[in-house]
């Protein structure tokens, strides 16, 4: 940016950084307080719902929100930089394989016995029941890790503004080439 | 469960329901929708539906109000004609 009388350039504060984005202090500090919690809640949310209420969908559902706030109090540009579209892509594939690939060795191992709802049958060290309830927690986790990328790829794309971006990238390349 | 208190959290949905469709503003329209949302999850789980409860107030009052914003954001804010 170039100085009011003309002469030279000067490399722009954080806090001008932040105005100039018509960011906010505070709510980047709440955010940034808050964002944890969140996906804890939502991890909690996805191991939980075999017992009670909730579930992978739920969880995934609310690990997205964390994003979609993180993009509302520090900008798109910085969180698909953080979350590529690729990172998603390969998070939405990665989550159907866990779900498919849970139930699929069960058959294979099981031989077919049951083709309902056999988990026991997951070639894991531990007690049967436990392998149960093992087995419903990767179906969960597969199903949180799909929701999650298809609604943080889903509000990237509706929240994407090519002009704004392009604006902001403008801007660190010229605060970079100042020193 | 307490049928004047679903009567009246329900007659108040109407209301908030017809407001939505009604109105010209398209922001207050995405805002009067999470309130839908959020009293109809209330509903839910105060019917001893937890489940269905917790996923309306997740995606009802919270994704898609986060998704319709955006949406209103890239397009007009208020309805034509």
């Amino acid at each position: 940016m170039t100085k009011a009388d003309g002469t030279g350039t000067y490399q722009l504060t954080a806090e001008e950084r932040r105005v100039a984005a018509g960011r906010d202090l505070i709510i980047e500090v709440i955010a940034s307080l808050m964002i944890p919690l969140i996906q804890l809640f939502a991890l909690y949310v996805i191991i939980h719902g075999a017992l009670g209420a909730g579930g992978g969908f739920q969880g995934g559902v609310i690990l997205a929100s964390s994003f979609i706030l993180y993009v509302i109090a520090f900008g798109i540009t910085g969180a698909r930089k953080r979350l590529p579209e690729s990172w998603n892509t390969g998070l939405q594939s990665l989550g159907v394989y866990i779900y498919a690939g849970v139930g699929l060795v069960c058959i294979l191992v099981s031989l077919g016995f049951v083709q309902y709802l056999n988990y026991w049958a997951l070639p894991l060290p531990v007690a049967y029941e436990m392998r149960r309830a093992m087995g419903m927690d990767f179906v969960e986790i597969g199903i949180g890790i799909t929701v999650m990328a298809t609604m943080t790829s889903l509000f990237f794309d509706l929240a994407w503004k090519e002009k704004e971006e392009r604006k902001e990238v403008k801007e660190s390349n010229e605060g970079g080439e100042k020193k | 469960m307490i049928v004047p208190l679903d009567l009246l959290m329900l007659f108040v949905i109407v209301v908030i329901a017809i407001a939505t469709i009604s109105a010209k503003d398209l922001f207050s329209a995405v805002i009067l929708f999470g309130a839908y949302s959020f009293l109809m999850a209330v509903v839910w789980a105060e019917m001893h539906s937890i489940d269905v409860s917790f996923t309306e107030a997740a995606v009802g009052a919270g994704v898609s109000t986060a998704f319709l914003i955006a949406a209103v954001s890239r397009t007009a804010r208020w309805e034509k004609g």
